[in-house]
C-alpha cells in the first residue's frame, strides 16, 4: 500500500515551547548559524514557531503557529528547479536531492511559505554539539538547498523494518523528531491513505485549515484551530 | 560634403592601427575592474554564498538585477539593427555595427552572471542536457533552463549577426595589414574575394538572420521575465510581465547604444559619421519607449492598487511609500521626467540632451529591475518571514566588473574591427540616387518616375553589381 505521508498541527494545543525547533535541528544535523549570520537572516530551522498578537488590548491573544514544509501536491518549488534537485516522491513527499542541487535558490523564492534554507557556508556545530550529528541523515554542504524532509530517515527505516517483519506499517509506529518531542501533543503525524489513522481523522475535523490554502498547492499539513478564539470558553 | 570611399576606408581604418596613451589607459581602468570582479567570484567561491548580502528570505538580489539588466541591454542591438534593416532605414548605416556589438557583448555578462549566481557555480553544466552516465536530464519545465536555451540562441544567433557584416570590412582590412593582423583577418575574411556570388550569399545569410533573430530577441526578455513570472510571489506572479520586460529590454538597450555611439564619435573622431541626425532618430525611439515603459508601469501599479490584494499592496507600498520609496521615485524620475521633456522637445534632443538622457535611464532601468526583484521578496505571504536586504563589497564588485568588462570587451574590439560597417556606408553612397528616384516614386503622378527605376533594389545590403 502506497503511503501518502501528512501532519495535523493543533494550535489551539501548540503553547510555542520550540521543543520541534530543537528536536528538528537535532534529528537533521542543521547546522548553527551563530548570533552575526543570524541576525543576518542565515539561521536555518526547518521548523518555526512563528508569533502572532491576535486581537485588541486589553483582549489580546499570543498565538504561536509552527511551520514547516508543506510538502504540498501541488509544490511551486519542484517544476521551478533545473536540474530536478527538487523533486516529488512517489509517496508525495517534496524532496531535496542535495547532490544533485546547483545553488540557483530559484525553489526557496518559489516558495509561499519560505520554508527552504540555502547553506551560506559549510555547516558548523558549537562543539560539543558537532559529536551529536545524526549518522542517518547526511549533512548539506555550503551553496544547495536544504528544507523539511517530514524525517524522511525514520519512514524508511520503519518501512524497511515493517518489510522485513512482512507486515504493514502501524499508525504511529514512528514520528518525525518534531512530532515526537510535542510535550502539549499538538503536532500528529501519518497516513492519509489510512482512513482509520489518527491523522486522517483529524484532518476530517471541521476546524481543519490549510496554511495559504488560497495557493492552491495542496499542502499535506493541515492546521486546527477555532474559527476565532474569542467565540470559544477558554480563550 | 559626402566623403569618397576611400576617404571611409581611411578614417574607419585609422583607429584599428593607431591606439593613443588614452587608449591603453583606459583598457588598463576596465582591466583591472574585470580583474577585481575576478578577485571578488575567487573569493566567493572560496568561502560561499554568505560573503554576498543575500539571506533568508531575499535569495535573488543584485546578481539577478544584474542579469536581467544585462540582457535588458543586449537588446540594443541586435533587434533594432534587424528592425532598421529590414525597414531599410538608410540611417542605419553608421549604427547597425556598434549597436550588434553592444548585444554580443551585454549577453556574454548576461550569461555570465547567472553562472557565478549559482551557490555551486562549478555544476553549471548541469544544466546542458548532455548524455549523462546517470540517465539525468534537466528539468525542461524550469524557466532557468527555458533562460539557458533562449540566452544561448539568442547570443549564437546575434554572434552570427555580427559577424557577417563583418567579412566584406574584415577582407578590406586583410588587404591592409601585416603580421598577425593579416592572419587575423585573412581568418575573419573567410576566403572573401568579393566576387557577386560571395555578395548574393552574404545578402541572403544576412537577411535570414535579420528575420530570425526577431523573434529569438523578443522570447528572450519574456523568457527572463518568466523566471518571476511563473511563481506565486506577490507582484511577480503577473500576466504584464512578458511585454513590460521586452519594452523595458528595448528600453535600455537603446539607451545603452546612444550612449555607447557618443563614446565612440568623440573617442574615435567619427563626428562625420554619427550625426546628430542618428542622435535625434534613436532619441524619438528612445521617447516613444520611455512613455511604452511608463505606460506598463502604470497599468502595473494601477491594477495591483485597485486589486488590493493584501500581499500585494504589501510589496505595493514597500515600494510606492515605504523603504523603497525612494528608489522608486528615482527610478520614475530617471525613466520618464528627466528624459520627457529632453527627448520630446526638438531643441533638446541633441547629442548632449539625448545622452543625458540616455544616462539617467541606463540608471533609471537598474532601478527598475532592482525593484521588480527584492521587494516582493522581503514581503512575501507571511509577514514572519519578511526580511531586508543589503548588498555587501563582494557583490557590488562583481557589478562594477559587469560594467568593466563591458567596456573592455567593446575597447578590444574597437581595435579589431571597424566600428562602423565600411561597405554598408559606400553601398548607401553609392545607392543614394537610386534612393532619390525610387523616393520620386511615392509622389501623387510619378508614373513616369516609375517606369524610370529599371533597377531593382536589393533588399537589405545592397551589394555593390
Amino acid at each position: 500500500m502506497t503511503h501518502k505521508w501528512a501532519m495535523v498541527i493543533d494550535l489551539d494545543r501548540c503553547t510555542g515551547c520550540e521543543a520541534c525547533v530543537v528536536a528538528c535541528h537535532a534529528e537533521n544535523n542543521i547546522g548553527t548559524a551563530g548570533p552575526d549570520q543570524a541576525a543576518r537572516g542565515r539561521a536555518k530551522h526547518w521548523i518555526r514557531v512563528e508569533r502572532y498578537w491576535e486581537g485588541q488590548f486589553p483582549n489580546v491573544r499570543l498565538r504561536f503557529q509552527p511551520v514547516l514544509c508543506q510538502q504540498c501536491d501541488d509544490a511551486p518549488c519542484e517544476p521551478v528547479c533545473p536540474t530536478f534537485a527538487s523533486y516529488h516522491t512517489p509517496e508525495g513527499l517534496n524532496a531535496q536531492v542535495y547532490n544533485r542541487c546547483i545553488g540557483a535558490r530559484f525553489c526557496a523564492n518559489a516558495c509561499p511559505y519560505t520554508v527552504r534554507f540555502l547553506n551560506f557556508f559549510n555547516p558548523q556545530w558549537e562543539k560539543p554539539l558537532h559529536l551529536q550529528l545524526n549518522p542517518d541523515v547526511s549533512v548539506r554542504s555550503v551553496g544547495i538547498m536544504e528544507k523539511c524532509t517530514f524525517c524522511v530517515q525514520r519512514i524508511r527505516a520503519a518501512e524497511i523494518q515493517a518489510e522485513s517483519e512482512k507486515r504493514d506499517l502501524k499508525d504511529g509506529e514512528f514520528n518525525p523528531a518534531c512530532v515526537q518531542s510535542c510535550a502539549p501533543k499538538a503536532m500528529v503525524f501519518g497516513d492519509l491513505n489510512d482512513p482509520n489513522s489518527e491523522v486522517s481523522r483529524l484532518a476530517r475535523s471541521n476546524r481543519s485549515t490549510k496554511l495559504l490554502a488560497e495557493l492552491g498547492t495542496k499542502p499535506n499539513v493541515n492546521y486546527l484551530q477555532r474559527d476565532s478564539w474569542q467565540d470559544g470558553k477558554n480563550g | 560634403m559626402e566623403k569618397t570611399a576611400k576617404q571611409i576606408r581611411g578614417d574607419l581604418l585609422r583607429p584599428l592601427f593607431r591606439s593613443g596613451a588614452g587608449y591603453w589607459l583606459a583598457v588598463g581602468l576596465t582591466g583591472s575592474m574585470v580583474l577585481a570582479g575576478v578577485f571578488a567570484f575567487s573569493y566567493q567561491v572560496y568561502h560561499g554564498l554568505g560573503v554576498w548580502g543575500l539571506n533568508w528570505p531575499v535569495f535573488w538580489a543584485f546578481d539577478i538585477t544584474n542579469f536581467v539588466f544585462w540582457i535588458g541591454i543586449s537588446h540594443a542591438g541586435t533587434l533594432i539593427s534587424a528592425i532598421l534593416r529590414l525597414a531599410n532605414a538608410g540611417w542605419r548605416r553608421p549604427v547597425t555595427r556598434c549597436a550588434e556589438a553592444i548585444t554580443v557583448f551585454a549577453l556574454f555578462i548576461g550569461a555570465i552572471i547567472p553562472i557565478c549566481h549559482l551557490g555551486r557555480p562549478w555544476l553549471f553544466y548541469w544544466l546542458v542536457p548532455y548524455p549523462s552516465e546517470r540517465h539525468i536530464w534537466p528539468n525542461f519545465r524550469s524557466p532557468l533552463l527555458w533562460d539557458f536555451f533562449a540566452i544561448l540562441t539568442y547570443l549564437t544567433g546575434s554572434t552570427i549577426f555580427l559577424f557577417l557584416p563583418i567579412i566584406p570590412d574584415a577582407a578590406a582590412a586583410r588587404d591592409l595589414a601585416h603580421g598577425w593582423r593579416q592572419r587575423l583577418y585573412g581568418l575573419l575574411s573567410l576566403g572573401w574575394q568579393g566576387n557577386p556570388r560571395q555578395w548574393h550569399r552574404l545578402e541572403s545569410a544576412m537577411h535570414i538572420m535579420a528575420i530570425a533573430i526577431i523573434p529569438v530577441a523578443v522570447s528572450v526578455h519574456t523568457i527572463v521575465s518568466w523566471d518571476f513570472a511563473m511563481t506565486p510571489v506577490p507582484m511577480w506572479h503577473s500576466t504584464i510581465f512578458g511585454p513590460y520586460f521586452v519594452c523595458g529590454a528595448i528600453f535600455s538597450g537603446v539607451a545603452a547604444l546612444i550612449l555607447a555611439m557618443a563614446f565612440l564619435r568623440k573617442f574615435l573622431h567619427l563626428e562625420e559619421y554619427l550625426e546628430p541626425i542618428h542622435f535625434d532618430h534613436l532619441g524619438k525611439l528612445l521617447l516613444t519607449m520611455s512613455l511604452l515603459w511608463f505606460y506598463f508601469t502604470f497599468a502595473e501599479r494601477l491594477t495591483t492598487w485597485y486589486g488590493n490584494d493584501v500581499a500585494e499592496m504589501n510589496v505595493f507600498w514597500s515600494s510606492v511609500r515605504q523603504n523603497f520609496a525612494p528608489l522608486f521615485w528615482t527610478m520614475i524620475t530617471c525613466n520618464l521626467i528627466i528624459p520627457f521633456p529632453l527627448l520630446a522637445i526638438k531643441r533638446f534632443r541633441t547629442i548632449t540632451g539625448t545622452v543625458i538622457a540616455s544616462s539617467t535611464i541606463v540608471a533609471g532601468m537598474w532601478i527598475e529591475r532592482f525593484l521588480i526583484i527584492v521587494p516582493p521578496l522581503e514581503h512575501k505571504f507571511l509577514p514572519y518571514s519578511w526580511g531586508t536586504y543589503r548588498p555587501t563589497w563582494v557583490e557590488i564588485t562583481l557589478m562594477v566588473a559587469g560594467f568593466g568588462m563591458m567596456g573592455l570587451l567593446y575597447l578590444l574590439f574597437s581595435k579589431l574591427v571597424p566600428m562602423i560597417s565600411m561597405w554598408e556606408l559606400e553601398a548607401g553612397i553609392r545607392k543614394a540616387p537610386v534612393v532619390r528616384r525610387r523616393a520620386a516614386t511615392f509622389q501623387p503622378g510619378a508614373a513616369t518616375a516609375r517606369a524610370g527605376l529599371t533597377e531593382p533594389e536589393p533588399f537589405v545590403t545592397d551589394a555593390p553589381r
